[in-house]
């Protein structure tokens, strides 16, 4: 056995809690899962059925953690999990699974088969079989603080445009501010009008508020490939710049995973709780709209529809808050018929976007999207994470369709009362 | 050893080893989950979300009405056996005798008619999702030797206990026999198969729903 197969299974077994072992112990091979995933209905190819893409991990298990397990590999008749094996399974963990945790909630014993995917992928990257776009992007994140290797200098070019865009100043390390808002790399080089819309709106609603120049990336590539020493890594640069700021709060924008990893996972990769909250940007200004402090004018008329991501609504909990803030600004809006905590994801998420392998694969399942919104008979599709709106943006236009994209904080913004 | 004999073997020894293996075996499973921990969510939980993993348990038997139309043969096959399963070992009247003489409570059963097209269902439901793990290109990949030892040895009791309930075989005392070995049978596999889920799958769920509760979100 290699060294970095031992590396990987030992962080495996490292994994392997009460939670797994009752899930895999309660597995009856119905196949439900399958229909909950959209690279299987999609495909209509079985090996896409989630519970078969966690096997090495149940095969480790059943031969190490059960008595029936361990007789048989006595017995010589477990099969030994190898490299080749695990080269074989890494489309499977990581190309076509988003993490979107739909599957969690329809198998019938209560799987959570997304919790099982994420562990699995830590024995995976330490063996060495994660994709090499993920592995560059990781690297990336910890070299350079971003998966695209978004520096300090680029930020600040897209601050100054979108002070002179909206003749507002732009707060960066701002000692005592109440909160650090976050960006992801997406959001500062493909729609730096997020930056510009926060302006408008905290200067509007009276929020005190800043950038960190140490700390401005949200997005945690560490999570989407599995390994927890780097994702902690990339929380704590996060938790230390928020911590010395005196900050009370912590903005996540708009990116799934980035709020996963910051509000759920966060805390346990660093091993303590943080001294501040974390909110994401769609609670923040349903805050603010409760309280009075965001009032908008005027109704988007032409029909819009949103597009929930996966992070924020299964694995996240914030599903009224978007729906209550497109109340105040959307005439006509209409909800995909299978919405909030039972959407469908982009088909982009947990790393699969930004790995070229999977290229092909995702722009497939974009037809479940597209069937969701052939039904609806929309002109705009808002949604809350900059990956998904890429990854949207890419399908749409595969699929020529005529929907155009726009970010919710975005769409308050151009509907602030003067 | 003829059946008389067979019979009395089945009533008594074969009974007690059963019963202790199934019971031994499913106390070994609890432990080889619950040893194994977890850590504590260090990540502060959504309020207004307490006693998510109970109801997860009950929410998790009704699927959502899209879900139910994706596995519809799935569902439906599994609702009607498992629930004819147990209607037929709850509510007639040879097994209520032998529960009361265990543990000393009876209950009135089902008339026999209902108990009768309850066990036609649940045997009809069975074959029909045997026919589906054969047919359906997703169960049938899935599919490995241990499941269709599972659905053997679970059907084994339904279709012997019927022949006996109905005589039809010429010898009723041998086929009670071999429907006694049958329970026992599964007994003996039950904690090594997937037919552990009748216990785990609580386990599951409980963990399941208090992840979910911890986001604010009901699963």
């Amino acid at each position: 056995m290699s060294a970095t197969l031992e590396k990987g299974l030992n962080a495996l077994r490292e994994q392997i809690d009460a939670p797994i072992a009752s899930y895999f112990s309660s597995c009856v091979r119905c196949g439900m899962c399958a229909e909950a995933c959209l690279f299987f209905t999609e495909t209509r190819d079985p090996k896409y059925t989630p519970i078969h893409k966690l096997e090495p991990m149940r095969r480790l298990w059943e031969q190490e953690y059960t008595l029936s397990g361990r007789v048989k590999k006595w017995l010589g008749l477990a099969k030994p999990i190898t490299d080749e094996e695990l080269e074989a399974w890494s489309p499977l963990v990581y190309d076509s699974c988003t993490q979107c945790g739909r599957c969690s909630m329809v198998c019938p014993v209560g799987n959570d088969l997304t919790y099982m995917i994420r562990k699995l992928r830590e024995g995976m990257a330490l063996s060495g079989h994660a994709p090499p776009d993920v592995v560059s992007a990781v690297n990336r994140t910890v070299t350079l603080g971003s998966p695209m290797g978004v520096k300090l200098k680029a930020l600040q070019a897209q601050i100054r445009d979108q002070e002179a865009e909206t003749g507002l100043t732009v707060p960066i390390n701002v000692q005592g501010a109440d909160y650090l808002a976050l960006l992801s790399s997406m959001e500062i080089m493909n729609f730096p009008e997020y930056i510009g819309s926060l302006a408008r709106i905290f200067d509007r609603a009276g929020v005190s508020w800043t950038l960190s120049s140490e700390a401005f990336e949200a997005t945690n590539s560490g999570i989407q490939i599995g390994q927890a020493d780097l994702a902690g890594a990339i929380v704590m640069r996060i938790v230390t710049a928020a911590e010395k700021l005196g900050v009370k709060s912590v903005i996540s924008p708009e990116c799934g995973h980035a709020y996963t990893a910051l509000r759920w996972e966060g805390p346990n990769l660093i091993g303590r709780p943080y001294r501040f909250e974390v909110v994401h940007i769609l609670e923040l200004l349903d805050q603010l709209r409760r309280t009075g402090r965001l009032k908008t004018r005027g109704k988007v008329a032409e029909p819009l529809t949103f597009h929930d991501p996966c992070q924020l609504v299964r694995r996240g909990g914030v599903v009224a808050q978007p729906r209550r803030l497109l109340g105040m600004i959307a005439a006509d809006f209409r909800e995909m018929d299978e919405h909030g905590v039972w959407n469908w994801c982009c088909g982009g998420g947990g790393g699969v976007s930004a790995s070229e392998r999977a290229n092909a694969l995702q722009l497939t399942s974009f037809r479940r999207k597209q069937a969701q919104l052939e039904k609806l008979n929309v002109e705009t599709m808002v949604t809350a994470c900059a990956n998904c709106r890429i990854v949207l943006e890419e399908g749409l236009e595969h699929h020529h369709m005529d929907i155009k994209l726009v970010g919710l904080t975005e769409l308050i913004a151009e509907h602030l009362e003067e | 050893m003829n059946a008389m004999e067979l019979l009395s073997w089945s009533r008594g020894p074969g009974l007690g080893i059963a019963t202790a293996v199934f019971l031994f075996g499913m106390l070994l499973r609890l432990f080889e989950i619950y040893s194994l921990g977890r850590k504590p969510d260090l990540a502060p939980a959504r309020p207004n979300s307490p006693g998510s993993g109970w109801r997860t348990i009950i929410s998790r038997s009704v699927p959502e009405a899209p879900v139910f139309r994706r596995s519809a043969v799935t569902l439906t096959s599994g609702y009607l056996f498992h629930i004819g399963f147990f209607i037929v070992l709850l509510f007639t009247v040879p097994h209520i005798t032998l529960f009361e003489s265990v543990i000393g409570i009876g209950w009135p059963a089902l008339p026999t008619p209902v108990v009768d097209l309850v066990a036609v269902v649940a045997i009809i439901a069975m074959l029909v999702s045997l026919l589906h793990r054969l047919l359906d290109p997703v169960k049938r990949f899935l599919s490995g030797f241990g499941d269709y030892v599972a659905w053997s040895v679970t059907f084994l009791p339904l279709l012997t206990g019927y022949m006996a309930h109905h005589h039809l075989l010429p010898d009723y005392t041998l086929m009670l026999a071999i429907h006694i070995l049958s329970v026992e049978l599964l007994l003996v596999l039950f904690p090594f198969t997937k037919l552990t889920h009748m216990l785990t799958l609580f386990i599951a769920r409980w963990y399941n729903g208090e992840w979910f509760g911890h986001k604010g979100v009901a699963s």
